[in-house]
């Protein structure tokens, strides 16, 4: 993999650190009239999805990490693994629960996620930022309930539960936002 | 392909004003402006400044990284006070406030120290930032508000272990680096020293970032070096000038052998600087001043492109 110097940061950027691959957040070079340059990086670590601070000698390289990410279909999962599908290559990865993260409990089968893979390993899953899910269970709404912020919980058909306007039944089909968590709309029988 | 200017047309206006405001200054204080070149036959020997090469027919210039060189052989002429508004250029230098080719404002004041100097300064901005209220603090204060190692007494070690836990990333030889770590302390804790809106003068340097300041001998000897610091943006550094001429060469002797260290190229002093030097420099303090930053302060702006003719021009490749 190919190393990077500092004059070549910038956000995106993948780039190894203490054996785990980032992504650059911010780079900020400060570069005083006298006396020594550093850049002052935020970094993701890709793994743990954490971000940290760190500052670097203007000059210094690091080696780049091999990262990319790829359009990959959900296939299914056999409760231990998650399998998806490269549709081009028909190639087949699995990947774990940990892995999968807050993605799992979006997908049925069919999506098309991004997939992270880091020398050619998933490490993380992006599922599509809308799916449509139908409800297998919600309590009727009780008019004029206003405590509750006119919101009530519904289970997904995927397991996730998601708070839905009173007025929603059970057996509906929703919109839902997967980087919130949140009921758009109500979605059309196909 | 845009052809026209990055500022406005009200901000090249003001540009105009702070550059007339510059030359009144200097003209009241009856300071000479000189002119000198922009090509010289040596770069800066400073190994964190790199300098651009031209090709003038056969023969290597350096474009000037500051008109100091000239400058000090004007004044061991017998000049007397001296000022300079005009360009430097500096390579690989591009960010939101660096570029490759910018204006500096240098001045030299017969007889001044640092601190009679910080007081011209401070005379000069206020007539370009009259809302500016200027602390003026020595820098182990600055490191003591902020938690930071006394830059003057703190082991190499205790510095490195400042450094790491700001999560600088180092080689066993950048741990023992103590300029390398004063560095590093002196732009995290100056830059972050006075809230927003606000700024100052912070003086007296750890001997270690002399430059070419007079260091007071003393326990610690502190080197009599100041900067101006304003809305986190270095604006300034002056010094009381080294008058003793083996001194001087004995610091461009340790720059000479930092660029070798680094692996950077070998850059002497031009010899006609040294024999000036050898001749004598009197008494005296230098500055020199951003001014396309000190505009942009004046401007509100936050990018040099704002305040610059034409600012994408002047960025290097690397943007």
């Amino acid at each position: 993999m190919a190393s990077y110097s500092t004059n070549q940061f910038k956000p995106g950027l993948k780039i190894m650190l203490d054996g785990d691959p980032y992504n650059i957040v911010d780079n900020e070079m400060v570069k005083p009239g006298k006396g020594q340059a550093f850049n002052r990086v935020k970094v993701r670590n890709l793994m743990t999805g954490r971000t940290i601070e760190r500052t670097f000698k203007s000059g210094d390289s690091v080696e780049g990490a091999d990262v990319m990410d790829a359009e990959m279909q959900y296939l299914y999962s056999d409760g231990e693994s998650w399998h998806f599908m490269n549709p081009s290559s028909f190639e087949q990865i699995q990947t774990n629960a940990q892995v999968m993260g807050d993605a799992a409990q979006w997908l049925k089968g069919q999506e098309m996620c991004s997939v992270t893979l880091f020398n050619g390993n998933p490490i993380a899953v992006t599922p599509p930022n809308f799916v449509i899910l139908r409800i297998t269970q919600t309590d009727p709404g009780i008019r004029g309930d206003t405590a509750t912020g006119g919101t009530k919980p519904a289970t997904m058909e995927t397991g996730a539960v998601v708070r839905v306007p009173l007025f929603i039944e059970e057996g509906s089909l929703l919109k839902i936002d997967t980087r919130t968590g949140e009921y758009v709309s109500r979605a059309k029988e196909e | 392909m845009t052809w026209r200017p990055t500022a406005s047309r009200s901000t090249l206006a003001r540009r105009g004003d702070i550059l007339a405001t510059i030359r009144a200054h200097f003209a009241a204080a009856g300071v000479l402006e000189v002119d000198t070149p922009l090509l010289g036959a040596a770069g800066a020997g400073d190994p964190a400044i790199a300098s651009c090469a031209v090709d003038v027919g056969g023969r290597v210039r350096y474009l000037q990284t500051s008109p100091e060189s000239a400058m000090k052989r004007l004044l061991a002429a017998g000049s007397g006070d001296i000022y300079q508004l005009g360009k430097a250029f500096r390579r690989e230098e591009s960010s939101p406030i660096h570029r490759c080719e910018f204006t500096l404002l240098e001045w030299y004041r017969l007889g001044f120290d640092h601190h009679a100097l910080m007081d011209d300064v401070a005379t000069l901005v206020a007539r370009v930032l009259p809302e500016v209220r200027l602390a003026r603090e020595p820098l182990s204060a600055l490191c003591a508000r902020a938690g930071a190692p006394d830059p003057h007494r703190a082991t190499t070690g205790e510095l490195a272990a400042w450094a790491r836990a700001l999560g600088l990333q180092m080689t066993p030889q950048d741990a023992a680096d103590r300029s390398l770590l004063l560095d590093l302390l002196l732009s995290e804790v100056v830059r972050r020293a006075w809230p927003t809106g606000g700024g100052g003068f912070v003086y007296d340097f750890p001997v270690e970032q002399a430059a070419y300041a007079r260091i007071r001998p003393g326990v610690p000897a502190l080197a009599s070096r100041f900067e101006l610091v304003i809305d986190g943006i270095e604006l300034a550094n002056g010094w009381h000038e080294l008058a003793d001429v083996d001194e001087q060469q004995a610091r461009y002797r340790e720059e000479e052998r930092a660029r070798q260290a680094r692996g950077l190229p070998s850059m002497p002093p031009d010899p006609a600087l040294l024999a000036a030097l050898a001749a004598g420099l009197p008494d005296c303090a230098g500055v020199a001043i951003g001014v396309d930053r000190l505009v942009m302060l004046a401007c509100a702006a936050h990018d040099l492109d704002d305040v610059l003719a034409f600012g994408r021009d002047q960025a290097s490749e690397t943007t």
